[in-house]
């Protein structure tokens, strides 16, 4: 019926190395996760040959998307060269011979552990997130039949309880990273481990963001253009991290800072955590 | 006339499936933007190039179709090449295929989903007379940059106060695909018709 | 100047090579067989089968010896390798009444039609290190034959407390037109019974042996009675579409449990003996025990039993069982996490910056 042997990628797997049938199941949670932006949608998540929690709901997620004309990044902590970045990056080359690029202007699809690039993206782009847990309310309730309740009748207000009793006790809240949004004036998510830093980037951003958690078996996303608010109060609005210092490759002063230990007596320096913005900040600066 | 199968289905299934699916993936996530299918699939009528091509990317024994004023031949293709069930009731179906805007059934007959698991819901591929995007209704909502316009031709005119109530339930509700001949349109449930 | 120390695509490459290395130990020493792995690791080949979710003894062999005989690596192995083979269709049920029996007992009755048969077992050796294996020389005597054949009619100990109307009945659901299928459909909540059992089948057997144990000692206790443990060959028929007529396609070598557990009876249920379950491929009695005495804690709740111990807890089970999810997951904390990390450094900095402020207006 279906002969698949069009586009055949190594050792006789499919192309991407997904079968077809998995695909279109994949395909259709994707397409129902942008028409209704923040909610998970449960997915029959495969068994891949990386382990889970390593990727693999990004991975499954960019299988169903890439075809032959796509020019796929990887970044792990913001870069491209750290192992799990590599590996990943790797496994598409050998499964589906496409183009691979380091440079975030260059891309189509960008798989991204942790991080949002700091050039800013295009429309048409793809920003896959490999997400280890999907429900921004598990920390707080840890039964998956309630947290499905909650979302289903938008009751939040656990959550924010949880923030208001962090500024009680810290004077702030006190959540550096997954810092929970609300997507389109609905459903309260989870941004995957990104610094607060990262989260006004997913606000009203004009590529389209698909986030895969293969583990949790959820897809979700954030269509272009769409609203994403980082949850707060009027008296203790949301703030991202600073840093008094720059970076000591690239001097940039508005970028993620990586901190990096020189020596064993507190000696460190700082370097941008997006080594493409940073690499590329130092091209311009040589020419 | 000699008794003869199913028209040839995708000639290179992989790429065609998955070029396919980004047009549409494109199309939901910039809801009004028309986009056009690519590959080359000469399905039975009433099915158009899009209308097919959709359905044979994104269908499979797990979702069965339900076809609004399609023959025996558009339901043998889509069977043989999808391996999809044809569904009895709307209700029933995952994906619905209207062959005539204006025969469209009430949207409040197909699966809406539910406040839980509200990707539950129908797809409507709707065949319609012709799509131009720049003119026509106006539409705003996730995907769409302050406001963008497509003009639906052969579309009842009670349409758009259904998708209106369609809208009003979300996160339940239907998402529609709008074809004509090798375009394709989306309106997802969270696009608002501002009239 | 600082140079970033990250792992690039040749450090990887060498790694595994060394991976290599390791796994093949001192080249003098002859490689391994899989048909030694097969024939003389096959209570490991089966654990891996079992939870790899894959009857195959020769695949299962070779992922144990890729693996260096780490067997939750094993297990993935097969996993990843399952996943991507074509799927044709279901097949029938088995039947476990026709099991070629190699070995049943129950705890339940002295005898009983078919009677007890001990088979291999490892009960009642006397764990002693047996240092005549440690030579190359093994090739044990041949245990001597029964006087009898075994009876052809082997019934199922349940099926015979069934005919007094003691235990609860299990009938097919008539509801479902399809067993369900966690490799394609993820676990939803209230999970059935055949996708808990599917759960518990590909579970993690140290997860669910700590589990059935919590279940004895007072954690969700049901009095649990090993009504038959049988191990034998079964045959596996289908249904191909285009006969319509089922025929056999092999036959696999199972173990199975049924657990007869007391029940005082409910609103809903009357006092009678109510079941748990397992199964396993190969030989794998400690698997199907603790997978009958967790598949009847979680059955409490439609029994009408109250209890709150982790074992009846079924989204606490279920979601934790996977050791192949759970590995990937514990593991992952290996990758970097110096973003999430630098931000906790700057809020923690931020905090006690403030604390001190505040204590200086003190």
């Amino acid at each position: 019926m279906t002969d698949e042997s069009d586009t055949a990628g190594e050792n006789g797997y499919n192309f991407a190395y997904l079968d077809e049938q998995t695909k279109r199941m994949i395909r259709r949670a994707i397409l129902k996760a942008v028409a209704v932006p923040g909610y998970q949608v449960p997915f029959g998540s495969r068994e891949m040959p990386l382990p889970y929690g390593w990727g693999t709901g990004g991975i499954q997620v960019t299988a169903a998307l890439i075809g032959p004309d796509d020019v796929l990044k990887v970044i792990d902590q913001g870069a491209d060269d750290t192992t799990n970045a590599v590996s990943i990056r790797r496994f598409f080359e050998r499964t589906a011979a496409i183009a691979t690029t380091t440079r975030t202007v260059e891309a189509t699809i960008i798989q991204t552990r942790h991080r949002i690039p700091e050039t800013p993206l295009a429309p048409g782009q793809i920003l896959v997130y490999q997400v280890p847990q999907p429900e921004p309310l598990r920390r707080l309730v840890a039964s998956e039949v309630e947290t499905r309740t909650m979302h289903a009748l938008e009751e939040y207000g656990v959550m924010h309880v949880r923030l208001y009793e962090d500024i009680a006790r810290h004077g702030r809240i006190a959540t550096a990273y997954d810092y929970p949004v609300k997507v389109n004036g609905r459903y309260v998510m989870a941004p995957s481990p990104i610094p607060k830093f990262d989260n006004p980037k997913m606000d009203r951003n004009p590529a389209l963001q698909l986030f895969g958690a293969g583990r949790e078996k959820r897809i979700y996303a954030v269509p272009p253009h769409t609203s994403v608010k980082s949850l707060d109060f009027d008296d203790h609005p949301f703030e991202i991290e600073r840093w008094n210092e720059s970076c000591a490759l690239c001097g940039a002063t508005e970028t993620f800072l990586d901190e990096v230990l020189t020596d064993d007596a507190g000696g460190r320096l700082f370097v941008c955590s997006d080594s493409d913005y940073c690499h590329e900040r130092r091209v311009v600066e040589d020419d | 006339m000699a008794v003869t199968g199913p028209r040839p289905g995708f000639t290179a299934p992989v790429l065609a499936c998955q070029q396919t699916f980004r047009s549409l993936l494109t199309a939901i996530a910039h809801p009004g933007r028309v986009m056009a299918v690519g590959t080359p699939l000469d399905p039975p009528l009433p099915l158009g190039l899009a209308s097919a091509a959709i359905l044979l990317t994104l269908a499979d024994m797990e979702t069965p179709i339900w076809l609004g004023g399609a023959g025996e031949e558009a339901a043998q293709f889509l069977q043989f090449h999808s391996g999809a069930p044809i569904a009895k009731e709307r209700a029933q179906a995952v994906f619905a295929f209207v062959a005539r805007a204006s025969d469209l059934p009430p949207l409040v007959h197909f699966n809406a989903g539910s406040d839980a698991s509200p990707e539950r819901s129908a797809t409507l591929i709707i065949e319609v007379d012709g799509l131009v995007a720049g003119q026509g209704r106006r539409l705003a909502g996730p995907g769409i940059e302050g406001e963008t316009r497509l003009d639906v031709a052969g579309l009842d005119g009670g349409f758009w106060d259904a998708w209106r109530r369609n809208g009003a339930r979300f996160p339940m509700g239907v998402d529609v695909i709008f074809t004509a001949g090798d375009r394709l349109a989306a309106l997802p449930r969270t696009t608002i018709e501002r009239s | 100047m600082y140079v970033a120390v990250k792992g690039g695509e040749r450090a990887i490459l060498n790694s595994h090579k060394l991976l290599d290395e390791e796994r093949r130990g001192d080249p003098r020493v002859p490689t391994l067989g899989l048909n030694q792995i097969e024939q003389q690791l096959g209570r490991a080949v089966d654990r891996v089968m079992t939870e790899g979710a894959l009857y195959d003894r020769h695949l299962a062999a070779l992922a144990i010896k890729q693996a260096q005989g780490d067997l939750v690596e094993a297990i993935f192995l097969l996993r990843a390798y399952r996943t991507t083979l074509p799927r044709f269709g279901y097949g029938v049920a088995i039947d476990t009444a026709a099991m070629a029996i190699r070995r049943r007992i129950s705890a339940t009755f002295k005898d009983l039609p078919g009677g007890q048969v001990l088979g291999a077992t490892f009960d009642y050796t006397h764990r002693l290190l047996d240092f005549s294996l440690a030579g190359e020389h093994d090739s044990p005597p041949a245990a001597a034959v029964g006087p009898a054949p075994l009876d052809a009619a082997m019934p199922r100990v349940v099926d015979l407390l069934n005919l007094e109307g003691l235990i609860e009945e299990e009938r097919p659901d008539p509801a479902k037109d399809r067993v369900s299928d966690l490799t394609r459909e993820p676990l939803g909540f209230p999970a059935p019974r055949d996708m808990r059992l599917q759960n518990l089948a590909r579970g993690d057997e140290g997860f669910l042996l700590g589990l059935g144990y919590s279940t004895q000692r007072g954690y969700g206790r049901n009095h649990p009675f090993a009504g038959e443990i049988r191990v034998g060959e079964v045959a596996v028929a289908f249904v191909p579409e285009e006969l319509g007529f089922a025929i056999e396609i092999g036959e696999v070598t199972l173990t199975e449990c049924q657990m007869i557990n007391q029940f005082k009876g409910s609103k809903s249920h009357p006092p009678q003996f109510t079941r748990g379950y397992g199964l396993a491929f190969g030989h794998s009695e400690r698997k199907t025990m603790a997978m009958a005495l967790v598949d009847r804690a979680l059955r409490g709740q439609e029994l009408g039993e109250d209890g709150e111990a982790p074992a009846q807890d079924a989204e606490f089970v279920l979601y934790h069982s996977d050791n192949v999810e759970a590995s990937g997951f514990v593991q992952h904390l290996k990758l970097p996490h110096y973003v999430d990390f630098q931000s906790e450094l700057v809020m923690v900095r931020a905090m006690r910056a403030a604390q001190g402020e505040a204590a200086a207006d003190d």
